[in-house]
């Protein structure tokens, strides 16, 4: 198929329509706005709906409504917007909800920059709102991935009946890049049989609710979720390696400084350095065990972890997965800023001059 | 005309709202019995001067009452 | 022998949560015998608050969702663009609907979302204990207000029916009451109409329930129906604040 050159907030809005998404709900914020934009112009040119609602906390919760209905429900945003909207995302999780849920990166915190960042790691992948939950946690470092990803996100939160999250940071959301449109594959998904639909003659009323008031209840549930995220842990984890065979640093990094990360692996192997890449796609679940494994290799000497994050958010993950195995040095920048190939030549260097 | 009310005395939470309403003032708090919530319930003193209105009835939160007539 | 009268098909049997003698039960009644008597209760989808009615879902016998605390008619609006055929409602009390979810109210109102809104006005929070509401009326005493609402701390008491009413996307908004008999049937009445015209397509539609809160207000039921006639009812007229209807003849 002809590729076709795209922005990647307006490819990820296309991507959604694609995979049926019949509404959504959304707020202006930057760098995101050109997917409520765009979806103002085209969901309904397919029937579909769209409201732009009047604060990020009701988008989400429109798109609760919406979910809890039986139907395919998107909202999207930027960093101070995902946040208001973790209330909606903890209820939906807690209603077991299906809805897809795009996060344009900016940097923080408060107000922070209108530039790309990473710093939304944390709420990300630790659930973000209250109580015990977790998405799954979709991050592509190119645009042909945020629109794979995005239709794919709609599939794996009807399976299990959970919100899904897009991560991509501000550069994915404004740049524009050749993609194609592939038909990819679609899961067996259960009918909704759950949704409030209108009782049509059933012999019992359907109920979307996160209430659980009885405690023996609530652990029940919280158990029964627990168990859906174990089972999502075991399906859904997904990774990349690039030259990590011999590799005796590797980089670990998502989206965009993922990206440069390539070139940096190149310049270092064009320098005699034997360095590899390791890129966790789902944010959660993490990648743990694969990294882990990376870790034990006896000519694995050290990692360092890049983000556009100052303080480091991902690099707790990193640590967990490899246990204390190697040495693992971080490098990152926030409001905007850049990791460059040169700092990541030279942060690898350095990292294996002092293991050695 | 024959009225009948009917009270769920073990649904009613004696809340005399029902009493209010009666326009012949026969809906009472039957002082002498005591459900398993704790309440008195109420119920009707004199059958017979029903005009099975309903009053007591549509008034009641906890839908306890049931009014028939003949 | 004929039913003259029993309790709704429109209600489950799950027994009421509520207190003694407190309206939430008569307001579900109404609103139950409405959707029963238009048709609409297996078509309908109902969305309930956070407050005492939090769990009106296993009351109503129809399709319900429980929303965050004020969220409601976002929720609504989620459930009615997609299914704009069917009869939705929320049913939210005045700290769900006056305080925290005001912005989602007023949008709502203002987006003419065609579903109906039962407003149940206690003036306190009853769920968590008996705080000042924004509803709660000067003088009247509160958990957090304990020597009575001033206008100097706490402003004046909000009046939504007629607020709601300035925007042109609510077609229809009434305050009532279901102290007595009269005002019930009155009640029933501004409920069925607003769902009658919610289903004919027409706009925002908004039922201000006056209630009373026996156990918060620390008064007999039959004291604080007394005290929702002299006090509440004076500062919250009872009657059509605005009807599209009689407004157009």
């Amino acid at each position: 198929m002809a590729k076709e050159l795209w922005k990647g907030n307006e490819a990820i809005a296309e991507a959604a329509i694609r995979a049926g998404c019949d509404c959504f709900f959304g707020y202006p914020i930057t760098p995101q706005s050109e997917v409520p934009e765009y979806m103002s112009l085209h969901m309904p040119e397919h029937g579909k709906v769209f409201v732009q609602s009047e604060s990020e906390v009701a988008a989400i919760n429109m798109v609760y409504g919406a979910a809890g209905s039986g139907m395919r429900a998107m909202t999207s945003s930027s960093s101070p917007g995902i946040s208001l909207k973790q209330e909606g995302i903890t209820y939906l999780a807690g209603a077991e909800l299906p809805a897809v849920i795009v996060n344009c990166m900016r940097g923080g915190p408060g107000l922070g920059t209108i530039q790309p960042g990473q710093g939304d790691y944390y709420q990300a992948t630790r659930g973000g709102g209250n109580g015990d939950y977790r998405t799954v946690v979709l991050a592509p470092s190119n645009i042909q991935e945020a629109v794979d990803f995005t239709q794919e996100a709609f599939d794996i939160a009807d399976q299990y009946r959970n919100p899904v999250m897009v991560v991509c940071d501000g550069l994915i959301g404004q740049m524009m890049e050749p993609i194609e449109w592939r038909e990819l594959p679609k899961r067996n998904l259960a009918p909704k049989d759950w949704a409030t639909t209108g009782k049509h003659g059933r012999d019992h009323t359907n109920v979307v609710n996160s209430l659980f008031i009885d405690p023996n209840e609530c652990d029940v549930h919280n158990d029964h979720l627990a168990a859906k995220y174990a089972e999502m842990e075991k399906n859904e984890v997904r990774w990349d390696e690039h030259n990590c065979e011999d590799a005796e640093v590797i980089i670990t990094a998502y989206g965009t400084p993922a990206r440069i990360a390539l070139t940096a692996i190149e310049q270092l192997r064009e320098e005699g350095v034997k360095a590899g890449l390791f890129r966790p796609i789902t944010l959660w679940p993490f990648p743990e065990k694969a990294l882990h494994d990376l870790a034990a290799k006896p000519q694995v000497k050290a990692f360092v972890d890049v983000e556009m994050s100052s303080t480091g958010q991902m690099i707790d993950d990193v640590r967990l997965a490899v246990e204390g195995q190697k040495p693992i040095s971080y490098l990152g920048h926030a409001g905007g800023v850049m990791p460059t190939v040169e700092e990541m030549v030279e942060a690898a260097k350095k990292a294996l001059k002092e293991v050695k | 005309m024959t009225a009948k009310v009917t009270f769920d005395q073990e649904r009613c939470k004696g809340c005399e709202l029902c009493t209010a309403v009666c326009p012949k003032h026969i809906v009472v708090i039957d002082q002498d019995t005591i459900n398993s919530k704790g309440y008195h319930p109420a119920t009707v003193s004199d059958m017979s001067q029903c005009i099975a209105c309903a009053s007591c009835a549509r008034m009641c939160p906890d839908s306890v009452i049931t009014v028939e007539k003949e | 022998m004929a039913i003259v009268y029993q309790k709704s098909a429109g209600l489950t049997d799950k027994q009421l949560h509520y207190c003694p003698g407190c309206h939430h039960g008569i307001i579900h009644k109404l609103v139950a015998e409405s959707l029963v008597e238009l048709g609409l209760l297996d078509d309908a989808i109902g969305v309930c608050p956070v407050g005492c009615s939090v769990f009106a879902y296993n009351y109503f016998n129809c399709d319900m969702q429980e929303a965050a605390h004020g969220r409601a008619p976002a929720v609504a609006t989620g459930i009615k663009r997609t299914h704009p055929n069917q009869p939705i409602f929320t049913y939210q009390g005045d700290g769900d609907l006056a305080s925290i979810g005001t912005a989602e109210i007023v949008h709502a109102a203002m987006r003419g979302e065609k579903f109906t809104t039962i407003f149940v006005n206690n003036a306190i929070y009853g769920m968590t204990g008996g705080q000042m509401a924004p509803t709660t009326l000067i003088g009247q005493k509160a958990t957090t207000c304990p020597l009575g609402r001033t206008k100097e701390q706490a402003g004046m008491p909000i009046r939504m029916a007629e607020m709601l009413a300035t925007l042109d996307g609510c077609v229809y908004a009434e305050r009532v009451c279901v102290a007595d008999m009269a005002n019930l049937n009155k009640a029933k009445k501004a409920i069925k109409k607003a769902f009658q015209l919610q289903m004919e397509n027409k706009g925002f539609t908004f039922v201000e329930v006056l209630s009373t809160c026996p156990t918060n207000w620390g008064m007999t039921p039959l004291k604080a129906v007394e005290w929702l006639k002299e006090n509440m009812a004076a500062y919250y007229p009872l009657g059509v604040v605005k009807d599209i209807e009689t407004e157009a003849k």
